[in-house]
């Protein structure tokens, strides 16, 4: 074990400790290291992710933030030659091993991403996708006015619910996609940089919308955006990325605390020049 | 002795064009040329549409569509015969190539690894090389002798395999169009891959994948080489699955060099209805790429 492995285990011991809280624990990561061909791309984490609360992950480009949100909800499988080491551990079960279904987990973790991606189809549609897929039992209008009254869609789209999904403006497609997501009742709601392609009045509404959707939901965030993070998340994770043996860069876990502290009073040097905006 | 205080570009003080810079003069006299060039290189399209139409346009009346090819020294007739049986080639050829190729293009895009994608791509690109002839022995061989008759059934039969790569071609380009993210987000919501594709990928790609197998179908309507020694020609009406068959390519390719002037004629009234044919099937496969979803 490296130096810096061990130096990453004590860092990591210690945030558990600090992020100890009332609220109980919805996902946990163990030594959990994302590797992309030969190189790993995410080093060591450990963290818990609390139930109802905002957590968000900050962190320069490369530094694995969004890598690891796609652990959450098996995504990475997606990617050629992407693997997982280590273990998620959500309702007492390791989302890696053998014998899960990556299908249900999604089921149960849901995603917004960083560009709106609205399906082709009409925006009813759009949401009853996922329900019919997954055996909706109950009222399809119902259940799609709900979301998208939950995504604060509702009065925008209400009259025009035949149109394509695309025809709306990119704010209105991402809260479309919210909507989507909230559609199955997820327990975890991830969102990649949800707002990293829409405008400040948009990027407002969204945010507004997590704030929101914190009483029913938990909720991970990835995002470039400080000043984001401080206004919407209860807890952040400060990432980031280092050369490794081979000029090869891997992001690691440096920081994870209630939000206030990371930002008025962190106890790493890096996460303060970080977030002091002296880097990255 | 400093070359930066001496350098100067040959800049004029004046803004407007000026049609006597060898910049502009020789720009102009680039510009006429390229069309020139257009022209020269659009001209064989519309001389044979011209000539054909020119040519075939006396014998296009109603009995062109009703009644069979004359025999030799008969006045009269028409092709009826040999568009049935042209049609009926291009279903059997699109019953059998569509499936396959449209299933082997999802293989292809949505669940093969980048190797074997290489290989069948490359395969698939070697398969629409072949000349059509080559094509037509290898059904010749296969079918032919095997049922031991020339058949509508073996020109169908060949001119799937001439459809084929393109039908995988264009089916496996119209599906990588479609985002990434967009199956990301189906993948997102619990679907499984089956769900993905059905119901999310092939939909958006629809409007693409009709494009490419119509000008697909298009093509093998109007190939002759592979249909010579395997549908054969009758001047009759399709009889059956397991008879030979007339088509337009062939009758073109059996009257046009008769001495016979009626013969020649419905030659060309074919021809006529052949290059229609594709005119079509192009402008209406544009107009469905134009309402593509991406």
């Amino acid at each position: 074990m490296s130096a810096l492995e061990r130096n990453q285990e004590d860092r990591s011991d210690r945030q558990q400790q600090n992020t100890e809280q009332n609220s109980e624990a919805v996902l946990q990561t163990e030594d959990l290291t994302v590797y992309y061909g030969k190189f790993a791309a995410l080093r060591g984490v450990f963290m818990k992710i609390f139930k109802n609360k905002i957590t968000a992950f900050v962190g320069p480009s490369g530094c694995g933030k969004s890598t690891l949100l796609r652990c959450f909800n098996r995504l990475n499988d997606l990617i050629d030659g992407c693997r997982v080491e280590g273990k998620v551990i959500y309702r007492n079960k390791n989302l890696y091993s053998k014998k899960i279904d990556p299908v249900e987990v999604r089921r149960r973790i849901g995603m917004v991403f960083q560009k709106p991606n609205p399906f082709p189809k009409s925006i009813y549609e759009n949401i009853a996708y996922g329900a019919r897929i997954n055996g909706y039992k109950g009222d399809l209008d119902e259940l799609v006015e709900r979301s998208l009254q939950q995504a604060a869609l509702w009065d925008e789209v209400k009259d025009k619910l035949k149109d394509n999904g695309l025809s709306l403006s990119g704010g209105q497609q991402q809260r479309l996609c919210i909507a989507r997501a909230v559609a199955l009742k997820p327990d975890v709601v991830l969102m990649d940089e949800p707002c990293s392609s829409l405008d400040p009045v948009s990027t407002g509404k969204i945010e507004d919308l997590i704030h929101q959707l914190k009483q029913n939901y938990t909720i991970i965030i990835v995002t470039h955006n400080m000043q984001q993070a401080v206004r919407v998340s209860d807890l952040t994770a400060f990432f980031n990325a280092e050369e490794g043996e081979k000029g090869n860069r891997f992001g690691y876990l440096v920081e994870y605390d209630k939000t206030e502290k990371i930002f008025e009073n962190p106890q790493e040097e890096a996460t303060r020049e970080y977030v002091g905006g002296r880097f990255g | 002795m400093s070359t930066t205080t001496q350098e100067r570009y040959s800049k004029s003080d004046e803004l407007e064009r000026s049609r006597s810079r060898p910049r502009t003069i020789i720009g102009t006299l680039l510009t006429i040329l390229a069309f020139i060039l257009l022209g020269i290189a659009l001209l064989p399209l519309f001389l044979v549409i011209i000539y054909v139409i020119i040519r075939g346009a006396s014998r296009f009346d109603l009995n062109l569509f009703t009644e069979i090819p004359p025999a030799a020294l008969q006045e009269g007739g028409g092709i009826a015969s040999a568009i049935v049986g042209t049609i009926i080639l291009v279903a059997i050829a699109s019953v059998i190539s569509i499936p396959i190729g449209v299933l082997a293009a999802v293989y292809l895009s949505e669940f093969s690894s980048g190797r074997i994608a290489r290989w069948i791509r490359f395969a698939t690109n070697v398969l629409s090389g072949v000349p059509s002839i080559i094509i037509g022995i290898f059904a010749y061989g296969v079918v032919v002798l095997s049922t031991g008759t020339f058949s509508a059934v073996a020109g169908g039969f060949a001119l799937a395999i001439l459809m084929l790569p393109v039908v995988v071609r264009t089916t496996d380009e119209s599906l990588q169009i479609v985002p990434q993210e967009v199956r990301w987000a189906s993948v997102g919501v619990g679907a499984s891959d089956f769900h993905t594709v059905l119901l999310i990928v092939l939909p958006a790609a629809l409007p693409a994948i009709l494009t490419g197998t119509t000008l697909a179908v298009a093509r093998a309507a109007g190939e002759t080489a592979p249909l010579i020694f395997t549908a054969l020609f009758t001047r009759y009406w399709p009889s059956g699955l397991f008879q030979p068959i007339p088509s337009l390519s062939v009758l073109v390719y059996n009257y046009a060099a008769v001495p016979y002037e009626n013969q020649q004629e419905l030659a060309w009234a074919a021809s006529l209805i052949l290059v229609l044919l594709i005119l079509l099937t192009s402008i209406i496969s544009r107009w469905a790429t134009g309402k593509s979803t991406y």
